[in-house]
């Protein structure tokens, strides 16, 4: 009999009566919850150095100087090796890295050689753009992929599910760039309901505001699509378990019990996918303000390689890494939010 | 007297494919009825017919009455309200059928919270109370808790509680102690028997071991392929099982029991397997597996009712009593 009633997971229980206990219990709770955190951000920092590495070494192997760029291809061999030396670009590799690396930990970014502008001033510019153009982006992601999953989840076997799902499958298929170039024909030449392209800047936000539409929806609408697929898998997956239909026992009806039981539990596979769409967005981005002629990140970046400004590239390449791991650790951190099970566990 | 809970040519298919066919049954109030047979025989289909909780792509048909309700013909809403309240089931696998990311006293309360309309405080009160009268000694501690830091035999009693918590009529209970550990077991279905005693609620067990059924039940419906094929009271299919698949269940049970002074010797089994859905035989589903086949056994025979006591069968078991228990090996 007692045999029932012994705990599997008797450490994780606080022992009972006595307050020393308790207080060391929860001390001991403090240390398990920080652990994994400290544990995932030096894993990160680690990973942060191997990118760097990686972004400098990959990108000074490449041909292509930047002095040749800067003084055309007339110039002679003496004024690139002058302007190389200028640059100091004739350093040693490992100490050009330190010197990159040295500003960056102290949020120095460096300063162009082609523009000779600071380059954190030019990226933070672009930031204003790609920053509000993925999190649109984002949104319009949800607003479409969630009641499309969940509708689809809900009405699968039937004629308008497999509808949803014929949808969501063109969806998937139109490149963010045909279906943006699709929304300028339609909507801005045709209509004049929106710019072509460009951005006015912030300073009216009403105008910023609508030049971003465009290009939110023609990288939203795909990943909606996309995201519909994972919303309605997982509230699939969620519909067909034991729980629901134990929930359903209890007396609630299939929607009630969803929403009591199911989202929680299908939100946990989702977080993942919502890390990883938004890195992609990212990279979506880029293109996308290509088509629209948006000053953004990607616009920058492609400039910047064009003309061999190498840290700048390095720059933009290390900020998207940094991005993609940040998320990464906050879709980490919020399972452990979701889904108790994980509590304590590395 | 009128039943509490009666199935009459109750059916469940999936497309062209009959799972369950022709099953009736009754379950007066406060009786205890035991639903045996091997895996895929139908009888978890039968409950969750009952249940109305039937899978995507599965269809009931026939008759489930409860009181002077038809379920199958009731509305969804209907059966909402009657589901947790007048009729609560119990599953086989706590684990998975126990939300992994919401607190014991949280599901143990929730069907108070849907039936009783209590409030979210008034209900973690009462699933309190549940847990200590399904023998948790901490019942506060563990409402707390959430299902993986409860042990099978746990889990399981946290069911039994929410099952309990409305005071339904028929409690249906499928395999309810097949997932616990051995030693857990016993207590489990003490509990099950315990609880059913003092709320006066019918039961409904399933189980594949007749010795479970024999200890808590007043009657017994075998089934098999689909079919119910022998009913009648613990007494009378213990004592005198006169269908041929009975009377091999109630062998390879008794063997079980006493292998233990039997060790090295061969478990007696019933021979060959059970076919998967679609591929019985025409008839008698169990002809092909049975020593005991004649030829009519290629129709299925009438369910003869005598008393309290049914069978379909051409050749029943007459007289014999299987004492010696290796006879079907």
């Amino acid at each position: 009999m007692s045999a029932d009633e012994s705990q599997p997971s008797p450490h994780r229980l606080p022992p009972r009566g006595e307050a020393r206990g308790r207080l060391a219990s929860s001390l001991r709770g403090a240390v398990s919850a920080l652990l994994p955190l400290a544990r995932r951000l030096a894993t990160m920092v680690v990973a942060l150095f191997g990118a760097s590495v990686l972004v400098f070494v990959v990108l000074n192997v490449l041909p292509g100087s930047p002095a040749q760029v800067i003084l055309g291809t007339q110039a002679t061999p003496a004024a690139v090796r002058q302007l190389t030396a200028q640059l100091g670009l004739n350093k040693p590799l490992v100490s050009q890295y330190f010197d990159w690396m040295g500003g960056l930990v102290h949020g120095n970014f460096g300063i162009s050689y082609i523009s000779h502008q600071s380059i954190g001033g030019q990226i933070g510019q672009a930031l204003t753009v790609t920053g509000p153009l993925v999190l649109f982006a984002l949104l319009i992601g949800l607003i479409i992929g969630l009641p499309l999953g969940l509708a689809g989840a809900l009405r699968n076997g039937r004629v308008s599910g497999s509808f949803i799902g014929a949808m969501s499958q063109l969806g998937m298929a139109v490149p963010s760039v045909v279906a943006g170039l699709l929304l300028i024909v339609v909507l801005t030449v045709k209509l004049h309901v929106f710019p072509t392209s460009g951005f006015p800047g912030w300073s009216d936000p009403w105008q910023a505001l609508r030049a971003l539409v465009l290009p939110s929806f023609s990288l939203g609408m795909v990943e909606g699509a996309i995201m519909s697929r994972y919303v309605r898998a997982s509230i699939l997956e969620q519909l067909r378990s034991d729980y629901l239909r134990t929930a359903r026992s209890k007396g609630l009806r299939v929607g009630q019990a969803l929403r009591r039981h199911g989202f929680r539990n299908a939100a946990i596979p989702l977080v993942t996918v919502v890390g990883l769409e938004l890195a992609s967005l990212v990279v979506g981005a880029i293109v996308v303000e290509n088509v629209f002629s948006l000053p953004g990140l990607g616009l920058l970046l492609l400039d910047s390689v064009n003309n061999r400004d190498l840290i700048t590239v390095q720059d933009i390449a290390m900020l998207v890494a940094t991005t993609v791991l940040v998320l990464n650790l906050l879709v980490d951190l919020s399972y452990r939010l979701l889904d108790p099970r994980l509590k304590g566990t590395a | 007297m009128t039943a509490l809970l009666s199935v009459r040519g109750l059916s469940v298919s999936s497309g062209p494919l009959e799972l369950v066919r022709d099953v009736s049954f009754d379950v007066d109030a406060g009786e205890r009825v035991g639903l045996i047979g091997e895996s895929g025989s139908g009888k978890s289909l039968t409950a969750l017919a009952v249940m109305g909780l039937l899978g995507e792509g599965l269809s009931a048909s026939g008759s489930v009455r409860l009181g002077d309700e038809e379920l199958l013909a009731a509305s969804e809403l209907r059966q909402c309200e009657l589901r947790g309240d007048a009729i609560a089931m119990v599953f086989q696998e706590p684990m998975s059928a126990l939300n992994p990311t919401r607190r014991i006293g949280d599901q143990v309360g929730e069907t108070l919270r849907i039936h009783r309309h209590l409030s979210r405080k008034a209900a973690e009160r009462a699933a309190v109370d549940l847990l200590a009268r399904v023998e948790f000694t901490e019942p506060e501690r563990y409402a707390r808790m959430y299902p993986h830091e409860l042990s099978g035999g746990q889990r399981q009693r946290a069911m039994i509680a929410s099952a309990i918590a409305c005071d339904p009529g028929v409690i249906l209970a499928d395999e309810p102690t097949t997932a616990l550990d051995v030693t857990v077991q016993r207590r489990v279905l003490e509990l099950l028997d315990r609880l059913v005693d003092e709320e006066g609620c019918a039961l409904l067990l399933i189980a594949h071991d007749l010795a479970v059924v024999s200890e808590v039940c007043d009657r017994v419906i075998t089934m098999y392929g689909g079919r119910v094929v022998e009913s009648g009271s613990v007494s009378q299919i213990i004592n005198e099982p006169r269908h041929p698949y009975t009377q091999a269940l109630l062998a390879t049970s008794k063997a079980l029991s006493v292998s233990e002074s039997s060790l090295g010797s061969q478990l007696p089994s019933i021979p060959g397997t059970v076919p998967s859905a679609g591929h019985f035989p025409h008839g008698c589903p169990f002809q092909d597996r049975c020593d005991r086949r004649v030829e009519a056994c290629q129709v299925m025979p009438e369910m003869v009712e005598t008393g309290r006591r049914a069978l379909a069968c051409w050749n029943p078991v007459v007289g014999a009593t299987p004492s010696s228990g290796g006879e079907a090996a």
